[in-house]
């Protein structure tokens, strides 16, 4: 994985030392909140309904067993005692007191971490596949690429008080596990005549006013792909519109002005910026690339695993996942354990997964955007052992892509812009499924909850999505059906009224119920869903 | 900071040349009249519209009446990329905690609506030992100095 040279390190600890002054001299009252609000979402740090809260950067989710004990620290020296990964393949910390911020970013310097641009309205964390350089059906490894706009877009002078937040994933395999064409600017790397290139889609997102990216350029040489980055974030930062923070997002902008005109806009100013000296040297990325070789596999792995424990066998069938190299496979810590609260682990979880990771994994740990956590590269024989110890911590569900595996946002909870508990629907919905037994028959169901019209959970792109809303003071959901935020990209539909809580726990099992008496053959959830349209669903909800 | 020629309490500058000593005019008037020298670009104003005129140009003022408005950061790069060298001057909510990303984009000259402390507005130039990424000024980014 990418490691710091000295440059690196001098810029994420001038970042530090200039959090530390801004904190103090917000304390001192020379910065007003306003003025300060900006500086410290770009150090990460909310306020939210309780207390502070601070989102760590964990670029292309990617990162080393000394830097997840190092979380684990934070979340006892900062926290208590946990912390939260979401949905950006970050973590967040929600009990964080503002005049010990700059002490926290300081800690996590020392391991090559930072709470850099994880909010504000400038370029955020990259994401990227979780199962990069380890997924067996990858073009290459898409994080060199990751890496290389996280050096452009670091402190980046012109594009950091942009018109609202801005979202990058880069993915290199044509199975979407990034959410890709649902984020400000979606890459895809591709193979054209034998040469590596970038397809960009511009203009994805969720939120309130959910859209998905079109193709603006099928292929963009890997030597102009910073430069043509710029061009999209400049004609954004000129013409995306700031009377209205829900109209701000890039989505308005290109939709407004259309694909092609918003292309041709682009492509004006790409053409303007070429001798601009912007593009880094071709050495750079290979100097990148370095970094992410493939860790020394062994050759005569066995493929044979013992699979006598039944227990341990559904962990195999249900949490791992085919590796390009014979004898390994990625495994899927699910942060999801019946009636538990959707990304959350403890420091000592954390500590766990550390060691696992160095005893198994390489040293190396992904965070999933769906809020677990995986160990890319395990061989299959280590994997009894593995999950042995990861049972023994709670760790063991075997639940990944099922209607237990579900992504839920903080909520009300925590978060201050939430109208409704996203937290205890989730809990009630593993609790329910894993009761009547229904979720290994219902297979690959993606299951996303949102507490508010933000989207912070998804809702858009479940296969059932749930949206948390007020209803005259009271908490109601919304159910949705038809989602995908992968290759087979769609966005979820309403199907009519909302629901009180114990409400929408009972027509997420009728939803189901549906599915199960009308799927055919080798169908999920979803593709019943396309084929018999909503009509079914709404008569069993509503009927 | 003895480069520092100041015709107000509040005005900062990092050139050697005068001041311009009249007021700017809009980009509107400006390009309706040719005796002006300076001009004022807000936020909506596109910049682009001054570069066939640069060469009459001694100061262009860039507005930003909020800070968080960051458009102006893109007026003042593209108008240094088009070779406008004379004044490009920062005035309005201008803050401390901008000035350096300012200067980056191409700003030699700063007119906040409210005086910047000195020694914080020596700690944000001295801040960043390295930067990133290419920009407006002369400053060699990271990615160019490991493969130098």
């Amino acid at each position: 994985m990418y490691l710091y040279d000295q440059y690196d390190q001098q810029m994420v600890d001038a970042r530090v030392e200039e959090f530390r002054d801004q904190a103090r001299r917000r304390l001192d009252g020379k910065l007003t909140e306003d003025q300060f609000k900006p500086l410290r979402l770009m150090n990460g740090l909310y306020l939210q309904l309780h207390a502070y809260m601070l989102r760590v950067a964990i670029p292309y989710g990617t990162l080393n067993s000394r830097q997840m004990h190092a979380l684990a620290d934070i979340a006892d020296k900062y926290d208590r005692g946990y912390g939260h990964f979401t949905t950006r393949q970050n973590i967040q910390y929600n009990w964080i007191k503002l005049e010990e911020a700059a002490e926290l970013l300081a800690d996590l310097a020392k391991v090559e971490m930072h709470a850099i641009q994880t909010s504000g309205n400038c370029i955020r964390n990259i994401s990227s596949d979780h199962f990069a350089g380890a997924a067996a059906d990858e073009l290459v490894d898409p994080r060199p690429y990751a890496e290389l706009l996280r050096q452009w877009s670091s402190f980046h002078p012109e594009f950091s008080y942009l018109p609202r937040k801005f979202k990058i994933a880069v993915i290199a395999s044509d199975t979407d596990r990034a959410a890709m064409r649902l984020h400000d600017i979606g890459i895809q790397i591709v193979e054209q005549d034998g040469e590596l290139g970038a397809a960009f889609y511009v203009g994805g997102g969720m939120g309130r006013t959910p859209m998905i990216a079109p193709c603006i350029k099928a292929f963009v040489p890997l030597d102009r792909l910073v430069t043509y980055s710029e061009a999209i974030l400049r004609v954004y930062n000129r013409y995306g519109r700031r009377d209205n923070k829900y109209k701000a997002r890039i989505k308005i902008l290109v939709h407004e002005m259309g694909k092609d005109d918003f292309t041709q806009a682009v492509d004006d100013e790409f053409a303007r910026m070429l001798d601009e000296g912007i593009e880094p040297p071709f050495a750079e990325l290979e100097r990148i690339r370095t970094f992410f070789e493939d860790p020394l596999f062994e050759t005569d792995a066995s493929e044979d695993i013992d699979r006598s424990d039944p227990d341990f066998a559904l962990w195999v069938d249900r949490n791992t996942v085919a590796h390009k190299a014979s004898g390994y496979v990625s495994a899927v810590i699910s942060l999801k354990p019946v009636g538990g609260i959707p990304g959350d682990a403890t420091s000592e979880q954390m500590r766990l997964m550390a060691d696992l990771a160095k005893d198994y994994s390489f040293d190396e740990l992904r965070v999933m955007h769906t809020q677990n956590i995986v160990l890319p590269h395990v061989r299959k024989a280590d994997l009894h052992a593995l999950w042995t110890a990861l049972d023994e911590a709670g760790l063991g569900s075997p639940n990944l892509d099922t209607i237990e595996d579900i992504i839920a946002c903080p909520g009300l909870d925590y978060c201050s812009l939430a109208n409704a508990r996203s937290i205890p629907v989730a809990q009630k919905i593993s609790e329910r499924f894993a009761a009547n037994g229904k979720t290994e028959a219902l297979g690959k169901l993606k299951l996303k909850i949102s507490g508010c019209i933000n989207a912070c959970g998804h809702h858009h792109a479940g296969h059932i999505g749930i949206l948390g809303v007020d209803k005259k003071g009271v908490e109601n959901y919304q159910l949705l059906l038809g989602g995908s935020e992968a290759e087979d990209v769609s966005l979820a539909k309403i199907t009519g009224p909302g629901f009180d809580e114990a409400g929408i726990v009972n027509a997420v099992e009728t939803a189901a119920d549906v599915y199960l008496r009308e799927r055919e053959k080798g169908e999920r959830f979803l593709d019943t869903y396309r084929r018999i349209g909503m009509a079914p669903f709404k008569e069993a909800l509503y009927g | 900071m003895d480069d520092l020629a100041t015709e107000n309490d509040r005005l900062i500058r990092y050139r050697e040349d005068e001041a311009v000593d009249h007021a700017a005019v809009t980009v509107d008037s400006f390009l309706d009249q040719s005796s002006a020298s300076a001009v004022r670009v807000e936020p909506g104003d596109d910049a682009r519209e001054l570069i066939p005129h640069l060469g009459r140009l001694a100061l262009v003022e860039v507005n930003f009446p909020a800070f968080g408005d960051g458009r102006g950061y893109s007026s003042a790069r593209l108008l240094r990329e088009a070779g406008y060298e004379g004044e490009l001057r920062a005035v309005g909510d201008v803050l401390v905690d901008q000035v350096a990303y300012m200067r980056r984009c191409g700003f030699d000259a700063f007119d906040p609506d409210a005086p910047l402390d000195a020694d914080d507005l020596e700690a944000a130039f001295s801040r960043w030992p390295e930067v990133y990424q290419a920009a407006a000024d002369s400053r060699t980014p990271i990615w160019t100095k490991r493969h130098a």
